[in-house]
């Protein structure tokens, strides 16, 4: 049945003989086509300066690179290990990351880092600062006793013919004599024997070529290593005693002979160096945190926004004393419900009024209403402040008329109370607004035609002309929830402590204490509660009711 | 002929406007009247040296590293020179934000030659702060608010006596002073303050003594609160900067009086962002040698009561540029304020900072 339907169909045709479906689709295409450009600008804008935040946003809020980059070695190295094990983790681990912190404080990045632990663990910020003004030492035992055997070990030259590629030093040595000042050095490359024989001190190596190029803009040529790197030559030649059959030349004899003297050496381990520079390196807690925030996502963030955090011992609530966020939250919905109230209960008689009076007197009461909302809002929050403070006016009028005594002036500000009031003042045109168009176009004769069949005043307003209005308080009441749940300006001036918003939470963590993750974490937790917002408003009142005009 | 002439017109605009686009430089610093003394003192003069140069003010001092971390991040540095506080350029230096500067060749000698590194000795707290000026965070109070009979305050710890002292006090919304201060006035000795202050038990004995007065106190964060709460008589006293507190009462003639107890010092200063392109970093160059000569400090003194941060410039700090006044005696530094100083230490709070904060932050909001 449908088939031939459908057969028939295809053989209808327009007047120029192409199949009429063909020449339907194309007509659409082309107006959907059409629709697109002329919406292309907005859409454009909004994908850009609208969505894209967002994503990046959501994205930071679980973005946990700074650990992975900054310590690529100790991460990899503490997979061995068991953080259950109740040990600590090994040298190898110790070793590994004191490369990585070297590199790290020559590029500045160690104490960024211990600012990100720190939101995970107290400690850890105070801990990488002091390690990294001490991580050069690391290793200058070694340092000292190679050279006491030979002075070559001194010379950045025989560095480079034990580490580099041939083909880098070929490179190096012709940028060198070409003596072109703005041609960088060739980027160092370690050579495919050093990687074989000395793997630990080729890779630590690589690094300090790499910072000294890129960060000093020096040459590795000229430069004698770091002492960790003779702390991981003493390790590899420890581990691999036959290491200068690799090399030819000075350069294996040397190498021979330093292997041939090492197992004499006085020796340090990493991990004593470590917990000498901070007895914290010996706690099983601090190398559990670094093992926890290894990976580059992490939910640390939200938890940390929702009062919680992750312990050896799974997740658990911070401290009774610290959990700030959710408190914020309810405050934040709470207040906010209060002020969309009181905005109503003020804004609904105004919108009345407005709409009942003749159009002139109606539009000078408009004028009224506009006019603080025109005025900046950093003004009509600090004439709040004038008027509320305990010496402010309106405590003086009551004290005036003996309502409150002299001694016992409100404290109408600095706290919830003076939030409430301040909001609501800002946000009621945005009740009265929406309220006024959808009163406006109500006509007088359904209540006229209640009252002739007897209504009283009451009920005619109250069956007749409220239930009208209801789409005008949907859009008046969203507009201003919404609206305060993200105030912060306001909030942050009166609110004193305890009237303040968990923006003002977000705007502290972006510009101040600078974890922008958390904030990041609080701001997307945000937007997941005015979507449920939104949602059960839709559910209990549907969002088709609300109308703006 | 009207189009041509306004083809040529505007032509012309464009390129002067261009070529006055290449010699902006972009200063940021605090605003109001510190930020006034520095326009006076500093860029007026220069600009009137170098017509060429157009200074461009931004007042984001106080969000200094979040947005020069931000500005690094992106890739586009726009500042050209950033005035902060001594610990903010010490946060700066460890993360690679700000330039390292050697002083002898950066900064002018003194006039009778001493190298700028010795002028301004121990001042130069970081390798990149270039320090400009000394200031105090202290306390001030309304002699008129206060009860009959009680005695005028003459140490920091009144704030922390209500009996005595009833009324609202407004202090910093931040940890640094209040956790010094809070200890002093449970009876740490100065000296041992941060040694008490390093332990668990010590922070939470600072937690106890703020808790005391905590329903008794109106936050601030911008450093012209307190003098304008004061003046409306909502509090009774208050911690602000000196330089603040100078002008309330020098030139605003306030009936207020400076409780020169448990003063904390602390030092304000340039940095330059890191990475900056050479032309622009020649030109910032150039001005910062202009702008911390020996001369130069002193002339700031002129318009605000911070002392200059070098050695050479404080014999040559004279009288207030409008009112006359001998602006020696309003210093920090002057003997007579200096008698009780706390040392704030920069180091301490710059291992600290992030633990404490955190704290204090959660301590207020509960």
């Amino acid at each position: 049945m449908s088939d031939t339907t459908s057969n028939t169909a295809e053989k209808l045709t327009t007047s120029d003989g192409k199949p009429l479906k063909a020449s339907f689709a194309k007509a659409l295409r082309r107006q959907k086509m059409r629709a697109l450009i002329l919406i292309a600008p907005l859409l454009l804008f909004v994908l850009v300066s609208f969505a894209a935040p967002i994503v990046d946003m959501l994205f930071r809020s679980v973005q946990n690179e700074i650990v992975p980059e900054t310590l690529p070695r100790t991460v990899t190295a503490l997979e061995s290990w068991d953080p259950a094990s109740g040990e600590l983790p090994d040298e190898f681990v110790f070793a590994a990351l004191r490369d990585d912190l070297i590199i790290a404080a020559e590029r500045k990045q160690h104490t960024r880092l211990g600012s990100r632990l720190n939101y995970e663990m107290t400690g850890m910020s105070s801990l990488f600062r002091k390690t990294g003004r001490r991580v050069d030492d690391f290793g200058e035992i070694f340092t000292e006793q190679f050279e006491d055997l030979n002075e070559a070990w001194v010379e950045p030259a025989t560095w480079v013919s034990l580490m580099a590629s041939e083909d880098w030093i070929a490179a190096q040595a012709e940028w060198a004599t070409a003596g072109d000042d703005s041609a960088t050095e060739p980027a160092f490359v370690v050579s495919e024997a050093a990687k074989e024989a000395l793997p630990r001190t080729a890779e630590i190596y690589a690094g300090f070529a790499n910072v000294i190029q890129t960060e000093d803009e020096d040459s590795p040529t000229e430069e004698e290593p770091w002492n960790p790197v003779y702390a991981a030559l003493y390790g590899d030649l420890i581990a691999n005693p036959d290491a200068a059959a690799s090399y030819s030349g000075v350069t294996a004899e040397l190498l021979a002979t330093a292997a041939a003297a090492v197992p004499e050496f006085e020796a340090t381990t990493a991990r004593e160096e470590f917990i000498d520079a901070d007895e914290d390196w010996g706690s099983l807690d601090v190398w559990q945190t670094l093992y926890r925030f290894k990976g580059p996502y992490t939910a640390g963030y939200y938890l940390a926004a929702l009062d919680a955090q992750m312990t050896a011992h799974g997740i658990e609530m911070v401290p009774e004393d610290q959990r700030i966020y959710l408190l914020l939250f309810m405050r934040t919905l709470v207040l906010s419900v209060v002020i969309t109230f009181s905005c109503l209960i003020l804004g609904y008689p105004i919108a009345f009024l407005l709409s009942h009076l003749p159009l002139r007197s109606a539009n000078l009461l408009m004028i009224l209403v506009l006019l603080p909302f025109w005025t900046s809002l950093l003004v009509r929050t600090s004439a709040w402040k004038v008027l509320l403070q305990q010496q402010g006016v309106i405590n003086d009028i009551l004290v005036f008329i003996g309502l409150v005594s002299d001694d016992g002036r409100l404290a109408l500000i600095n706290n919830a109370t003076g939030t409430v009031i301040a909001m609501t003042h800002i946000l009621l045109p945005f009740m009265i607004l929406p309220l006024y168009s959808v009163m406006k176009t109500i006509s007088p004769t359904y209540v006229r035609a209640a009252k002739s069949l007897g209504a009283t005043d009451w009920t005619a307003f109250w069956r007749i002309y409220f239930p009208q209005t209801v789409p005008g308080i949907g859009a008046g009441a969203v507009l201003v929830f919404i609206l305060s749940i993200g105030y912060y300006i306001t909030p942050e001036l009166v609110g004193g402590t305890s009237g303040i918003f968990i923006s003002n939470r977000i705007a502290y963590h972006i510009s101040s204490s600078l974890n922008w993750g958390l904030a990041a974490a609080l701001g997307t937790l945000l937007l997941v509660v005015v979507l449920l917002c939104f949602v059960i408003y839709d559910k209990l009142v549907g969002i088709d009711n609300v109308k703006l005009g | 002929m009207k189009t041509k002439s306004i083809i040529l017109a505007l032509a012309a605009s464009l390129a002067t406007s261009s070529a006055a686009y290449a010699e902006q430089m972009t200063i940021v610093s605090w605003g109001g009247a510190y930020q006034a003394s520095q326009k006076n003192a500093y860029t007026d003069p220069y600009m009137e040296m170098n017509p060429d140069i157009e200074v461009v003010w931004d007042e984001s001092s106080n969000e200094a590293v979040a947005k020069l971390r931000a500005m690094n991040e992106a890739g586009n540095v726009t500042w050209d020179l950033v005035d902060v506080v001594a610990a903010d350029a010490m946060r700066l230096c460890d993360e690679g934000l700000a330039m390292e500067y050697d002083p002898d060749e950066l900064l002018a000698d003194a006039p009778d030659g001493t190298p700028a590194s010795e002028d301004f000795g121990d001042l130069i707290v970081s390798d990149c702060f270039i320090p400009q000026i000394v200031y105090s965070t202290t306390a001030a109070y309304r002699p008129d608010l206060l009860p009959e009979g009680a005695p005028e305050p003459e140490s920091i710890c009144a704030m922390f006596d209500t009996e005595t002292y009833p009324g609202k006090r407004s202090l910093e919304k931040r940890p640094i002073n209040n956790m010094e201060w809070a200890l002093i006035c449970d009876g740490v000795a100065k000296e041992d303050v941060y040694d008490v202050l390093e332990t668990e038990e010590g922070q939470d004995r600072a937690f106890a003594k703020l808790d005391t007065i905590k329903d008794d106190v109106i936050w601030w964060s911008a450093a012209a609160e307190p003098p304008q709460l004061l003046a409306d008589g909502e509090i009774v006293m208050g911690s602000s900067y000196n330089g603040r507190w100078f002008s309330a009462i020098v030139e605003e003639d306030q009936p207020f009086k400076m409780l020169w107890d448990a003063q904390v010092f602390d030092l304000d200063g340039w940095i330059i962002p890191a990475g900056l392109p050479e032309d622009r970093l020649a030109m910032v160059k150039d001005f910062v040698k202009f702008a911390t000569d020996t001369q130069r400090l002193a002339d700031q003194a002129a318009y605000i009561s911070y002392g200059p941060a070098r050695n050479s410039s404080a014999p040559l700090v004279g009288k207030h540029a409008e009112l006359g006044v001998e602006m020696g005696p309003h210093m920090p530094t002057a003997p007579e304020n200096a008698e009780n100083v706390f040392v704030y230490n920069y180091e301490w709070w710059a291992d600290y900072r992030d633990d404490l904060d955190a704290k204090f932050q959660s301590w207020l909001v509960q």
